[in-house]
C-alpha cells in the first residue's frame, strides 16, 4: 500500500508497538529555578533505557512558584519501569543520592496512582532520629536536617500501573541536520504534552535496535534495516532519498498521555515539510504480537 | 440544603451534656423523639424540648441559634460529612473526640475545647478557655489530627499533649502555650507568656511575638523551612495572618532539652 503523503512528508501504514510499565513520579522545588532544575536531570540522568539503567525517567515540565506546594520553582520528573518493585528501588535510589543531595531541595508527590510506595518512609532514616513528620491535609512529610537547612520530602508517592512504554516515531530525511531539525521539533512538541517524557538523550535516539544477534547471548543488536550505511548492502526498509534517522521514544503515565504526544510530535514534524525536515515518518514494532498497545500513524495524522 | 434547627427558648438553668446532638445520632429520629432525648446534668430532668424549639432539617448539618456557657459536649466525636454551627458561646469539651467534620462556633468556646479532636476543623470566633485541644485529667495524648482555629485568645496550656494537628490562636495565647507537646504544630499570633513549650518532645510551637524562652531551649538560628511554606499554603484560607506569619525567614529555637529535645519553637527572624 502505496505511504500516505501529508504535505509532502511520507507516513508510513505502520505503527508503534508499546508496553504496560510501571510509573511514578515526583514535584521537587528548590529555592531558584537552577536548583529545581539540577535535582530533576541528576535524578533523571542515566535513565534511557530499562534495558541497562533500570528504568526510563524524564522531565515532564517545570512548574511556576504559584503551582508548587510550598510555593518554590518546580519540576515534574516520571520515572518509569518494569514492575513497581523496579520503580520503588529506582525511585529511592535517585532521590536518596541526587535529591537529597541537592542544595535546597524538597520532594512531593504527583502521581495519582493505584498505589503507593515510599520514599520519605526511606529517605528520612538519614536524619539519624533527627527527623520530624508533619502531617499536612492528610499527607505525612518528613523533614530531615542536612547542611543546608532541612530536606522536605513526601512519606509516600503515587504509582500507577497503567503506564504505557513505547512509543515512537522513526524520523527519517535526507541527511543529519535536516533529520535532526525534524526531531527536534517533535521532542518540543512532546515537551508540552503532559504525562509523557521523551527518556532518551535530548529526547532522541540513534541507536534504534532489532530483537536478536548474530551474536550468542545478545538480545538486541543494530537495527539494520534503518541503518542509511547499510542501504543496499542489508536489507534495507530505507529510500533511496534517505541519508539520516533518529527516534523520539515516548513514555506516559497513560494510554491517553502516548498517544497525544505522538500526534504532537508527528504534527511538529509533517509542519516542517520535507525540505527543511523529514521526508518520511515511520514507526517501530515487533509485528504487534508482544506489546498490548498499538499507535497507528494513520489514526494520529494531523 | 435546610439545616436542622436547635433553636434556644432561654437560658439554661443547669449545665447541659449535648454531646448527644451531632448528626449521626439524630438521624431517622423523630422530632419528638429527640424533643425527649435527655440532656440535664443535674438532678433535675431537662430535655430537648425544653429547651430548644427545633426544626427539621438535613441531620449533616446542625445549627443552634443562640449560645451558651453552659452547652457542654457540643460536637462530641463528631463524625466526617458532618457540620455543626453554633451562633454564640458554648461551654466546656466543644468537639471532643471529634472524627472528622467541620465545628464552628460565633462566640467564645469554654476549657477542654477540641480536646482529643482526632480529625475535625473546629473554629472559634471569640476565646477559649484552658486546656485548649488537650486531654482530660488522666489521659496521656491531646488532640491527634484535625485543626483548631481560634480567633480570639486561648486559655492556659494551649495544646496540652497534642500529640497531631494543627492548632491557630490569632490573639494571646495563655500560660503554658503547647505543654507537655508531643508533636503537632501551634501557632499563636498574639503574645505568648509563662513556659512556652514546657517538655516538648517534637511539637513545633510557632510565636508570631517573640517572648522570653526557658533555658532548656537553644537557639538554632534563622532558616527558610520548606515546612513552614508548605504549612503556610495549607493554612491560608483559615487564616491568612499565620499563613503569613510562615511566610517569613523563622528563627528555631530547639527543644526542650529537659526531655526529647526534638521539638522546636519558631519565631520570626
Amino acid at each position: 500500500m502505496p505511504p500516505v503523503v501529508k504535505k509532502g512528508v511520507r507516513i508510513d501504514d505502520s505503527f508503534a508497538e508499546a508496553f504496560p510499565m510501571s510509573g511514578t513520579g515526583l514535584v521537587i522545588t528548590a529555592p531558584t529555578r537552577k536548583w529545581a532544575l539540577t535535582a530533576a536531570q541528576t535524578m533523571t540522568g542515566f535513565a534511557t533505557s530499562v534495558i541497562g539503567c533500570g528504568c526510563e525517567a524524564g522531565i515532564d515540565h517545570e512548574i511556576s512558584p504559584k503551582d508548587t506546594p510550598d510555593g518554590r520553582p518546580g519540576v515534574r520528573i516520571l520515572l518509569f519501569a518494569m514492575s513497581s518493585k523496579d520503580a520503588e528501588k529506582q525511585l529511592v535510589n535517585r532521590l536518596g543520592q541526587c535529591v537529597l543531595t541537592c542544595p535546597g531541595t524538597a520532594v512531593f508527590s504527583t502521581v495519582a496512582g493505584e498505589f503507593e510506595i515510599k520514599v520519605g518512609d526511606a529517605v528520612r532514616q538519614f536524619g539519624d532520629k533527627w527527623q520530624m513528620s508533619k502531617v499536612i491535609d492528610g499527607r505525612r512529610y518528613w523533614r530531615v536536617p542536612v547542611m543546608d537547612g532541612e530536606f522536605l520530602c513526601e512519606a509516600k508517592v503515587g504509582l500507577t500501573k497503567k503506564s504505557v512504554g513505547g512509543g515512537n516515531l522513526l524520523v527519517m530525511g535526507a541527511d543529519w541536520e535536516s533529520t535532526m531539525r525534524a526531531t527536534e521539533a517533535g521532542v518540543e512538541a512532546v515537551k508540552a504534552v503532559k504525562d509523557a517524557i521523551a527518556p532518551f538523550p535530548g529526547g532522541i535516539v540513534r541507536s534504534g535496535s532489532k530483537v536478536g544477534s548474530k551474536y550468542k547471548g545478545m538480545g538486541a543488536s543494530t537495527n539494520d534495516a534503518y541503518c542509511p550505511t547499510l542501504i543496499g548492502v542489508a536489507e534495507s526498509a530505507l529510500d533511496p532519498d534517505i541519508g539520516c534517522v533518529l527516534e523520539i521514544v515516548i513514555d506516559g503515565l497513560t494510554d491517553a498521555a502516548v498517544r497525544e504526544a505522538m500526534r504532537a510530535a508527528l504534527k511538529a514534524i509533517v509542519q516542517l515539510g520535507p525540505k527543511t525536515g523529514a521526508k518520511r515518518v515511520g514507526a517501530g514494532n515487533y509485528g504487534g504480537k508482544l506489546g498490548p498497545f498499538h499507535y497507528h500513524l494513520k489514526d494520529l495524522l494531523p | 440544603m435546610k439545616p436542622f434547627l436547635f433553636t434556644l427558648r432561654k437560658e439554661p438553668d443547669q449545665r447541659l451534656d449535648l454531646s448527644a446532638l451531632t448528626g449521626d445520632r439524630l438521624a431517622g429520629r423523630a422530632l419528638k423523639d429527640i424533643e425527649a432525648i435527655e440532656i440535664g446534668t443535674t438532678k433535675a430532668s431537662v430535655k430537648v424540648g425544653d429547651v430548644f424549639k427545633l426544626r427539621a432539617g438535613e441531620v449533616t448539618s446542625v445549627r443552634y441559634e443562640g449560645g451558651s456557657e453552659r452547652f457542654d459536649g457540643v460536637g462530641a466525636k463528631l463524625l466526617p460529612g458532618f457540620d455543626i454551627h453554633v451562633d454564640g458561646d458554648v461551654g466546656a469539651q466543644l468537639g471532643r473526640l471529634a472524627k472528622g467534620g467541620v465545628i464552628t462556633v460565633n462566640g467564645d468556646a469554654g476549657p477542654y475545647a477540641a480536646s482529643q479532636n482526632e480529625g475535625a476543623l473546629i473554629e472559634i470566633g471569640g476565646d477559649c478557655g484552658d486546656f485548649l485541644a488537650g486531654p482530660l485529667a488522666g489521659e496521656l495524648t491531646g488532640m491527634s489530627g484535625g485543626r483548631v482555629i481560634v480567633r480570639g485568645a486561648a486559655g492556659a496550656r494551649a495544646g496540652d499533649r497534642l500529640r497531631r494537628g494543627v492548632i491557630v490562636i490569632e490573639g494571646d495565647a495563655g500560660e503554658d502555650l503547647g505543654s507537655r507537646i508531643i508533636a503537632g504544630t501551634v501557632i499563636a499570633l498574639g503574645a505568648a507568656a509563662g513556659r512556652v513549650g514546657f517538655l516538648n518532645k517534637r511539637g513545633s510551637i510557632v510565636l508570631g511575638q517573640p517572648c522570653e524562652l526557658g533555658p532548656t531551649y537553644v537557639d538554632c538560628g534563622a532558616h527558610e523551612l520548606a515546612y513552614a511554606r508548605l504549612l503556610a499554603r495549607s493554612l491560608k484560607d483559615e487564616s491568612r495572618r499565620a499563613a503569613r506569619l510562615l511566610s517569613v525567614k523563622l528563627r528555631r529555637f530547639g527543644g526542650d532539652t529537659a526531655v526529647l529535645g526534638k521539638g522546636e519553637i519558631l519565631t520570626p527572624a
